[in-house]
């Protein structure tokens, strides 16, 4: 008896000493930083000077005043409620094709809808970019089909340079979500598929009757990630459109690192509130999504 | 009874001529920027402006632009800048691939294998750091990273990213499917604990490691708002970064800039085509 607590004594310190450099690492670099981002948001004054903000919660009541911040978060709830739900169906509708064991060349298809994720987030911007400038394939293209008769300034417009960051955005992550469905049917039992066929149901019905509710839970994870990727858009913004034209396609993100250690004054006190604004919405939206993907019926 | 089957297969095939021309069309669109990257980075700008689609001749020419611009961002000589930048890209990547997969098994490792109700509720603390967004620690970070004088140092490149909550519920996901039992019969065998994590756990979580270490240096090779925050100076830059600068002055020759994007997505294409089951694993992790 007295031996075994010893082992099992020896075990608990052993246990924790296995755990314990990951979660050092995990407070001193995330949790430790979040606390400082929250004081340094109640502050002003250069880095090295920082002093209370008077009144404290000053740099978050500017917020409401900065236009460009506003526009920042509108484009980025504009990426998000346009592109997540597109790029989530695709991804779900090509998981169930490609599941169907009657399919040819399924592995090449799989290869080939996974592709981009090969490629990094600032080269498929550079990409984008080069394929969308005004002496670029896309123009070219549509001028040779004779749709256009004079070149599009793609990037240079707000309206269509917000569309092809969309459209950027799709090509990219559609594979990657694929990729998550596609391990989720799998833990679906092909046989529920088969029995629909003979039940005569189509395709569709069986997309919205088997598909979409067996793979919820994995929905609702995608929903979360891609809600947390978007709403920390970065590289497109930098390298597609360089958040222009005059800030109209900027992301909270580039306006943040405009604001922190881009070009300029540095005003870490300020991006530091805009910084936790992102935090408490990204939690936000998780919690929202969590709670709605929970209603086990 | 075959000619029926026969007929029944190629039932089922018609059945499928719109999901095959939906897949055809999907795919193409999937990979024709990679092929036109590709294609971009063989010829001149002026034929990629002018909408040429197949390979051309200029693929020694934009190599050796692509050197000078390297050499140029670094103010060396002979073409070696932008070897030292893909080196530069390659240390970080590695060494972050190998401290993190260390790092987070360890731990994946203590928080299944010796799990109790601490452990779990402080393994639930640990989870809510994947809602923080790296911008919100970005400042606090730099600040740190400066202070400590790490910046430009590969420590300040890898320090915020080798431990994740994301890679450590992964290692403890798949750890269930290794036996506690055999443990049970090591110690009786007198083996240490650390002895059964490496002679015992890594051996038999192999594949679990290798999805980890794709996943890891793909995220760390693609990296770029924290390596552009703290390898400011151009030597300790990386890939990312260099091309990013080539497509940022006012005329882009945009044939030097694709062959930079190829020399950028060589590694990670390799992993693709190579580690894609690993690549995959990787992505989904935990997910069972």
């Amino acid at each position: 008896m007295n031996k075994k607590s010893g082992v099992t004594r020896k075990q608990e310190v052993w246990g924790w000493a296995f755990l314990a450099p990951a979660t050092i690492l995990i407070f001193v670099m995330s949790f430790w930083p979040m606390i400082q981002a929250f004081i340094m948001s109640l502050k002003k004054g250069p880095a090295a000077n920082m002093v209370w903000q008077e009144p404290l919660f000053k740099n978050y009541t500017r917020i409401l005043q900065d236009k460009t911040f506003l526009t920042s978060m509108g484009n980025t709830f504009l990426y998000l409620i346009i592109e997540v739900p597109i790029m989530l169906i695709l991804a779900i509708l090509l998981a169930q094709i490609l599941n169907n064991r009657d399919l040819k060349f399924r592995g090449g298809f799989r290869t080939m809808v996974f592709m981009p994720c090969a490629v990094s987030l600032v080269s498929y911007a550079l990409i984008f970019k080069s394929l969308f400038a005004t002496q670029g394939l896309i123009n070219s293209a549509l001028m040779h089909l004779h749709i256009i008769s004079e070149n599009i300034n793609w990037l240079g417009t707000t309206g269509t340079a917000r569309a092809v960051i969309i459209m950027g955005l799709i090509w990219r992550w559609t594979g990657y979500n694929m990729v998550f469905y596609l391990a989720g049917l799998q833990n679906i039992e092909y046989s529920v598929y088969e029995a629909a066929k003979i039940d005569g149901a189509n395709g569709w019905k069986t997309f919205w009757g088997i598909t979409v509710p067996l793979l919820r839970p994995v929905i609702v994870m995608t929903f979360i990630m891609s809600i947390n990727g978007t709403l920390q858009l970065f590289d497109e913004s930098v390298n597609l459109t360089n958040g222009g034209p005059s800030n109209s396609t900027i992301t909270m993100s580039h306006y943040i690192w405009n604001q922190s250690l881009g070009v300029g004054v540095a005003k870490f006190g300020y991006a530091s509130a805009l910084a936790f604004v992102v935090f408490i919405m990204v939690g936000i939206l998780a919690f929202i999504n969590l709670k709605v993907g929970d209603t086990r019926d | 009874m075959t000619e029926e089957r026969k007929m029944n297969k190629s039932a089922i095939q018609r059945r499928l001529i719109p999901s095959y021309i939906f897949l055809i069309i999907v795919c193409f669109i999937s990979v024709f920027p990679i092929y036109w990257m590709l294609t971009a980075a063989t010829n001149n700008t002026y034929d990629v402006s002018q909408g040429k689609i197949f390979f051309g001749t200029h693929a020694v020419e934009n190599y050796h632009a692509l050197l000078q611009r390297a050499d140029d961002t670094l103010n060396f000589k002979g073409g070696k800048g932008l070897w030292k930048i893909m080196g530069n890209s390659f240390l970080y990547a590695g060494v972050q691939t190998i401290l993190c997969i260390f790092i987070c098994s360890l731990a994946g490792f203590g928080f299944e294998l010796y799990h109790d109700k601490k452990k779990d509720r402080l393994f639930g603390v640990l989870l809510l750091a994947m809602m923080i967004p790296q911008v919100a620690t970005l400042i606090p970070l730099f600040r740190m990273m400066s202070s400590m004088k790490l910046l430009n140092t590969v420590y300040a490149f890898i320090l915020p990213a080798i431990s994740t909550p994301f890679m450590i519920m992964m290692f403890r996901q798949n750890s269930r499917n290794f036996p506690p039992d055999i443990m049970e019969a090591a110690r009786l065998d007198g083996l240490s604990e650390i002895a059964m994590f490496f002679r015992m756990y890594m051996p038999v979580m192999k594949s679990t490691y290798a999805a980890a270490a794709v996943i890891t240096f793909m995220n760390a090779w693609n990296a770029y708002m924290w390596p552009r925050a703290v390898m400011a100076d151009n030597r300790a830059a990386t890939m990312q970064m260099l091309i990013a600068n080539l497509a940022g002055g006012y005329t882009v020759d945009y044939g030097v800039l694709m062959m930079g994007v190829l020399f950028c997505s060589v590694p990670t294409m390799v992993i693709f085509f190579v580690l894609q089951k690993q690549f995959a694993e990787g992505i989904t992790g935990s997910v069972k």
